[in-house]
C-alpha cells in the first residue's frame, strides 16, 4: 500500500503532509501524558513489527502483491496515538532507506497506515468489545478491527490514486500523476485487501490479542479500567 | 515473541515477490501499462534516491537465494534500526515514571 513519488500530485500531498504532522504534534502530547516508561521497549518492539509485517508482501492472482501493516493491534495494546507514532517510524524508515514509499508521499502513506488505521481499528474494537467482554467476544472484535480497518485503510489510498487523473490531467486528457481512475484503483486495491490482506491482518491483530490477554492483560490500552482523568 | 514471526515474514516474501504491488511501479514499468510516463511522475520519481532500494543491497546480484539473503539482511537490518529510533523517540517523549 506504499504510494511512491510521482503517483500524488501536491494538491493531494500537501494536505495529507499537513494532516499527519498535525495529528503527531497532539500524538506527542497524549502519549507524553497517557503512556508510562515501562511500555518503551514494547513500543520499539511494535514499530520493528509493523515495518516487518509490512516487508511481508504477499502474492495475489494477477501477479501484483500487497502488505499487513500491524497497525491494528498496535492500537489496541497500546492506544491509536501510539500506534500512530510507531508505525509512522516504520513508514519513515521505510521510505528514507529503502525508498518504499514516497518523499512526497510520506504524508499520505502515514496518514493511511499510521492515522486513519489505528484510529479506525481501535474504534471498531472499543465498539465490539468491553472490559467485560469474554475472550471470543474480545477475538472477535480483534478481528473484524484488524479487517476493517486494514480494508478501509486501502480504499483510501486507492481513493487518494483514483482521484489523480481528476484533479490533475493535462489539457490532452494525459494524466500527471497516477494514470489510474477511481473505478480502477478502488476495486483493485479494495479486492485485494478484502480478500487476502485484511485476513492476514484480522487473524495477526487477534493472535497477538490473545497473547497479551494471556500474560499481560492490564497492559491493554484498549481495556484500561476508566478513571476519572480520561 | 516478536522476533519468531521476523524470520518467517521476511524469507516468504523473498520467494514470493512477484511483480510490483499495485500502485508501486516505476515509471518504467507504468510506460509499458499505460503507453505514457505521467509527466508529474516522471518529474517526482527523480527525487529521493533511497540508500537501499526495494530492499536490495546489492543490485547487481540477482540470483533467487542471494536476493532472499539480501532481502533478509535489509529486514532484519531494517527492523532493527526501527526498534532503535522508536526506543529514543519514545524516550524523549515519556517522561513520567507510572
Amino acid at each position: 500500500m506504499h504510494i511512491p513519488d510521482g503517483y500524488l500530485s501536491p494538491q493531494t500531498y500537501i494536505p495529507l503532509f499537513g494532516v499527519f504532522v498535525s495529528v503527531a504534534a497532539v500524538a506527542v502530547r497524549k502519549v507524553k501524558k497517557e503512556v508510562s516508561v515501562r511500555v518503551i521497549p514494547y513500543l520499539g518492539m511494535a514499530a520493528a513489527f509493523s515495518f516487518i509485517i509490512m516487508m511481508f508482501n504477499l502474492p495475489i492472482p494477477g501477479g501484483t502483491t500487497g502488505h499487513a501493516v500491524g497497525s491494528a493491534i498496535i492500537a489496541i495494546i497500546f492506544g491509536p496515538w501510539a500506534a500512530m507514532l510507531a508505525v509512522s517510524v516504520a513508514l519513515i524508515i521505510q521510505a528514507l532507506i529503502f525508498g518504499d514509499g514516497g518523499i512526497t508521499a510520506l504524508g499520505a502513506n502515514c496518514f493511511n497506515m499510521a492515522v486513519f488505521m489505528p484510529f479506525t481499528a481501535y474504534f471498531i474494537f472499543k465498539l465490539l468489545s468491553n472490559q467485560t467482554a469474554g475472550r471470543a467476544r474480545m477475538s472477535f472484535a480483534a478481528f473484524i478491527a484488524g479487517y476493517l480497518s486494514l480494508v478501509l485503510a486501502a480504499i483510501v489510498t486507492a481513493f487518494e490514486f483514483g482521484i489523480q487523473p481528476l484533479i490533475a490531467s493535462t489539457s490532452d486528457g494525459r494524466a500527471l500523476y497516477c494514470p489510474y481512475d477511481l473505478s480502477i484503483a478502488v476495486p483493485a486495491m479494495a479486492l485485494e485487501h478484502m480478500l487476502l490482506f485484511g485476513i492476514v491482518e484480522g487473524i495477526i491483530t487477534t493472535i497477538i490479542l490473545n497473547y497479551f490477554l494471556k500474560t499481560e492483560p492490564d497492559l491493554i490500552y484498549a481495556l484500561r479500567k476508566k478513571t476519572k482523568n480520561d | 515473541m516478536l522476533c519468531l514471526i521476523t524470520p518467517a515474514g521476511i524469507i516468504l516474501p523473498a520467494f514470493f515477490n512477484s511483480g510490483d504491488a499495485w500502485g508501486e511501479w516505476s515509471a518504467q514499468t507504468l510506460k509499458e501499462l499505460v503507453g505514457y510516463v505521467p509527466k508529474g511522475l516522471e518529474k517526482y520519481s527523480h527525487i529521493w534516491k533511497a540508500p537501499i532500494p526495494v530492499y536490495s543491497i546489492n543490485g547487481i546480484d540477482k540470483t533467487i537465494t542471494h536476493r532472499s539473503g539480501y532481502y533478509l539482511v535489509s529486514g532484519i537490518f531494517g527492523a532493527t534500526i526501527t526498534y532503535i529510533v522508536m526506543l529514543i523517540i519514545s524516550k524523549l517523549i515519556i517522561r513520567n515514571g507510572k
